[in-house]
């Protein structure tokens, strides 16, 4: 008998037995798991407010993990809300941050893009990050798209009637393909015949074109006489 | 005036006005030196003011002072090679053709010698000035695409998995327990007469479990385990779940907190 007890664990030889043991493990299992999972609601529900990072550098470190885990370029207003911290003071910490990090000239920058702060590649090493995500440029916009969203950008919002006049050619399947990619956005109707729907560029086109705000887009009067016509 | 010319072109309005490329689809193509004497090369023009700006820099004349006759001429010619070779001509090119040979007659008629000459405003003013506006975007178009080209050199980190973007990792261990539990529960209330019958083994039980699921894609586990008649294959129905989903051949997940745990093939 007392073997037999010895070797439950190696062989199922008693069936009822064995089956009433899982029972009481499993039951044992559910038992812990509520009452971990009560201890951490009730952790959650407390709402223990974090503590305000201590030093500067704390703060900086701190700025630093947010932007890194955020999805999309992360705002000073986001990160000055989630420390309870004064705009300016977060505004000019990640300014400060961000001139300490890319003076390291390592392989990441952290830079502002549509409104955000974001870490990512330099652009020197696209080759070797390609080589191992195994990845390639993907399709670019036509020309054709191009001179579209280059009118929308510099006069949104904007009618299509308006941009037929400037580019001198329809353009309903350029429209399509920014309103699908994103990159354009509907900013309503202009009150005027035909009340026509005026288009304005996304945050997506900044991201994409790697924007911080639309007033970095050089002027287009500059471009008079680059394009050299004569 | 106009009248004589146009019909010329006329013709060709009926043609469909929906392609936006000339050239769309056939960058560089050379017409046959047996047709034509002249080997014209086409290339991708984005409207009637792109293809005017070819042909003002590739005739070396200023845009302030089009030679419009010449001009209009050789635009007539481009849109003439591109109906010979079967590419649908848009109307916008038709609407420039009649536009500049407007401008072509106003240039041919005399001047009113009554008329102050302050008064008098170049025919060609608004041509230049459209010209000049669409040249603009086209350089900005430009710029457009070198920076999308940088930033596509530019690389963000991968989106990081949190409960929010992958439902499928919000099913605990417990969770499953927590269902197994209800169902053995339940079981503990049935008083069922042992019956002598073949035991399922757990490979047996693997394959019920894929089946059931391949059938119809998801497969709610409480289903699953209510199949199950005895404890022992209770116990092999969850070591099969845990089985299959430790093989990643099926994927757990919940519509809502609380919700039935749906096993999903992977």
């Amino acid at each position: 008998m007392a073997s037999n007890e010895e070797t439950v664990n190696q062989e199922p030889l008693d069936e009822a037995a064995l089956n009433e043991e899982a029972s009481r493990e499993l039951a044992a299992m559910v038992a812990e798991a509520e009452q971990t999972s009560g201890a951490t609601e009730a952790e959650g529900d407390d709402d223990a407010p974090l503590s305000a990072p201590q030093s500067g550098a704390e703060r900086a470190a701190v700025i630093e993990a947010l932007i890194f885990v955020s999805d999309e370029p992360l705002s000073v207003k986001t990160i000055a809300d989630v420390l309870k911290e004064d705009k300016q003071v977060i505004g000019e910490a990640v300014a400060a941050l961000a001139q300490e990090f890319n003076a390291r000239r390592g392989g990441l920058q952290l830079r502002e893009v549509a409104g955000g702060w974001q870490f990512a590649t330099w652009p020197e090493y696209h080759e070797h990050v390609r080589a191992f995500l195994k990845t390639r440029p993907s399709a670019k916009l036509t020309i054709a798209s191009l001179e579209t969203l280059a009118v929308i950008a510099y006069r949104q919002p904007v009618t299509v009637p308006e941009i037929l006049e400037i580019r001198g050619v329809q353009s309903p399947s350029s429209i399509k393909t920014l309103l699908d990619k994103k990159l354009i956005v509907a900013k309503g109707r202009k009150e005027t015949v035909g009340r026509p729907m005026m288009y304005g560029t996304s945050k997506e086109f900044l991201m994409q074109f790697g924007l911080k705000d639309l007033s970095e887009l050089p002027s287009v009067e500059d471009f008079h006489d680059l394009s050299g016509g004569s | 005036m106009t009248d004589d010319i146009t019909p010329e072109i006329a013709v060709e309005t009926t043609q469909e006005r929906a392609p936006l490329n000339v050239a769309g689809a056939m960058p560089h193509i050379v017409s046959d030196d047996t047709t034509d004497d002249l080997k014209i090369l086409l290339g991708e023009f984005e409207g009637p003011l792109d293809l005017l700006l070819h042909l003002i820099r590739q005739e070396h004349v200023s845009i302030y002072d089009i030679p419009v006759a010449r001009i209009t001429d050789e635009y007539l010619r481009y849109l003439r090679v591109m109906q010979e070779m079967d590419i649908a001509v848009a109307g916008d090119f038709l609407v420039m053709a009649a536009t500049l040979i407007e401008l072509k007659t106003k240039m041919l008629l005399p001047r009113d010698p009554t008329a102050p000459p302050e008064e008098e405003e170049d025919p060609r003013a608004e041509l230049v000035n459209q010209l000049l506006e669409y040249q603009k975007y086209k350089a900005a178009a430009q710029m457009l695409w070198s920076r999308a080209t940088v930033e596509q050199a530019v690389f963000k980190r991968a989106e990081i998995e949190t409960d929010k973007n992958n439902p499928e990792v919000a099913v605990g261990l417990f969770d499953l327990l927590k269902v197994f539990q209800d169902i053995l529960a339940r079981h503990k209330e049935e008083k069922l007469l042992e019956i002598e019958r073949e035991e399922i083994s757990m490979a047996e039980m693997l394959e019920r479990l894929r089946n059931m699921v391949m059938s119809s894609g998801e497969l709610n586990l409480r289903v699953f385990f209510e199949r199950a008649r005895s404890r022992r294959e209770l116990v092999l129905a969850f070591l099969s779940v845990l089985e299959l989903v430790r093989t990643t051949e099926v994927k757990l997940f919940q519509r809502e907190t609380f919700g039935d745990i749906i096993a999903r093939s992977a």
